[in-house]
């Protein structure tokens, strides 16, 4: 099976991505379509606050196909900027637009991201 | 543990099934995704293989005695060709299986073939052989689960699909009825049941012409046990080794509202005194059907409340394909269980409010257009 893997952002073992924004300092998070692939049809999930703070590696939201429960973790620490609520009303976006429309949070961070995989990595790991 | 595999493995392989561990069987969960294959099955129809569920034949003199001491219905209303869902109890009254039995259409002596849950083919071979032993009985047990198929044909347009294949007319054969006929090739019983709260038929055939048997609908939705578990929660079917299991959730008929089953006119079947000291005093906790108020899925063993009291737990729970609203059954002391009762599911850590309504859900929640729901499983 072939998973699309843009080249443009870096990924997590945990199947996370990050992405930059245009904004300094802010970075988009999602799951990547292998993780989505993985879980099958998503009807849930459940996302933080906007403000609320995390470090690198905590659970910060819970995606729910109909088959698994899948606990999603935050590749970088930051406070929590924007939250995707089109996927509150749509959580088939996930499925659809992984590493579009189906974003999870925009992160505020002093981190950088050279911890990560990159796409190629990535791929390997898969 | 090495898992056993259907002979359809390699065709289901070669379709891009994704496989799971159903009773030490390796079984499809999904083909094309359980939402399409469910959607399959309510608006159209789609074909599952059930080859894992187990086989027991039953046959001789004594069989339908043997048959009547060993589950809670009357054996003894079956005609040739006839089939009923019923329960098996151990001594206790609880359930250690649910199963379908069918009288085979065209036999000259007495002869049953009842379908026991994936794993349990050998369990239940032991336990009849054993009773019949100690009843002296006349007859033989064989464990037919290794030589015979199952396939599933779910559907509004089960039957025309069927018929379109089948050397009788299977339009004719009324719901838990049982022919022999041709499929294609291939000789088969069909029989007019099922497990999804849709119309369609279940096919039994050698084991050996499986493919050919699975190639003659491959215009068909193939289902994967997913797809399965949605069907039945939606129908408000019960799941065995999740909402009854004499280990983990160890139930009487009564406790699960499957009383339906228990013909308390027979004289005798093992549970049955257990059973009726239960009817008596009556049981503690039942089984509900209930829908989420709030955003959220329940799932097995989260807890629910009432007010703040602990009051029962979530057997079964899922995102309701058909009806996009989260929906569970669960056991809840009998006090709380009446329909619109308001309770609360803890989904990691947050009670998400919740309303008990009838476990039929497809007619409980689906309104004017659920369906009628004829399978006999009550509220």
């Amino acid at each position: 099976m072939d998973y699309e893997i843009p080249t443009d952002r870096r990924y997590a073992e945990s199947h996370e991505w990050v992405l930059a924004t245009d904004e300094e300092g802010v970075l988009r998070v999602g799951i990547t379509d292998f993780a989505q692939d993985e879980l099958g049809d998503i009807v849930f999930a459940e996302l933080p606050r906007e403000d609320e703070t995390f470090d690198r590696g905590d659970q910060f939201a819970v995606v729910e196909s109909i088959k698994a429960v899948s606990d999603i973790y935050l590749p970088v620490s930051g406070t929590i900027e924007a939250v995707n609520d089109a996927i509150t009303d749509r959580p088939e976006l996930i499925n659809e637009d992984p590493h579009g429309e189906g974003w999870l949070v925009e992160i505020r961070t002093d981190e950088d991201v050279d911890h990560l995989l990159t796409a190629d990595e990535y791929e390997d790991q898969i | 543990m090495s898992l056993r595999t259907p002979p359809l493995h390699q065709v289901h392989r070669d379709a891009g099934a994704e496989f799971t561990d159903f009773g030490g069987w390796e079984m499809p969960v999904s083909y094309a995704g359980i939402s399409t294959e469910h959607a399959a099955v309510r608006d159209a129809v789609g074909i599952f293989d059930v080859s894992h569920m187990g086989e027991v034949e039953v046959r001789g003199p004594d069989a339908t005695a043997v048959m009547d001491h060993l589950t809670t219905n009357a054996v003894t209303d079956l005609d040739p060709g006839d089939a009923q869902y019923s329960c098996i109890l151990n001594e206790d009254g609880v359930i250690i299986d649910d199963t379908v039995i069918y009288r085979y259409p065209d036999e000259d002596e007495d002869a049953y073939l009842f379908v026991p849950n994936a794993g349990h083919g050998t369990q239940m071979t032991d336990r009849w052989s054993t009773h019949a032993a100690s009843l002296d009985a006349d007859v033989t047990i064989e464990n037919r689960t290794e030589d015979l198929g199952l396939v599933a044909i779910q559907g509004p347009d089960a039957i025309g699909t069927v018929d379109a294949h089948a050397r009788d007319s299977i339009a004719d054969v009324g719901r838990f009825s049982m022919i022999r006929t041709t499929i294609g090739d291939v000789e088969c019983l069909v029989a007019r049941t099922g497990y999804t709260g849709e119309d369609g038929v279940e096919v039994f055939f050698d084991a050996d012409r499986s493919q050919e048997l699975w190639g003659t609908f491959d215009d068909v939705q193939p289902c994967g046990l997913g797809a399965r578990d949605t069907l039945r929660l939606e129908a408000g079917l019960l799941l065995s080794g999740q909402d009854f299991d004499p280990e983990t959730e160890p139930r009487t008929p009564l406790e699960a509202k499957l009383g339906f089953v228990v013909d308390d006119s027979k004289d005798d079947f093992v549970g049955k005194d257990a059973l009726d000291g239960q009817a008596e005093t009556g049981p503690e906790e039942l089984i509900v059907g209930f829908h989420l108020n709030g955003r959220g899925v329940p799932r097995n063993g989260y807890e629910l409340y009432r007010d703040d009291d602990h009051v029962g737990h979530v057997t079964s729970g899922t995102m309701s394909p058909t009806l996009s609203e989260p929906i569970a059954l669960g056991y809840v002391d009998a006090d709380h269980a009446s329909t619109g009762t308001e309770i609360a599911v803890e989904v990691r850590g947050r009670r998400i409010p919740a309303t008990i309504v009838g476990q039929r859900f497809l007619d409980s929640l689906g309104g004017e257009d659920g369906s009628e729901g004829d399978d006999g499983t009550g509220d």
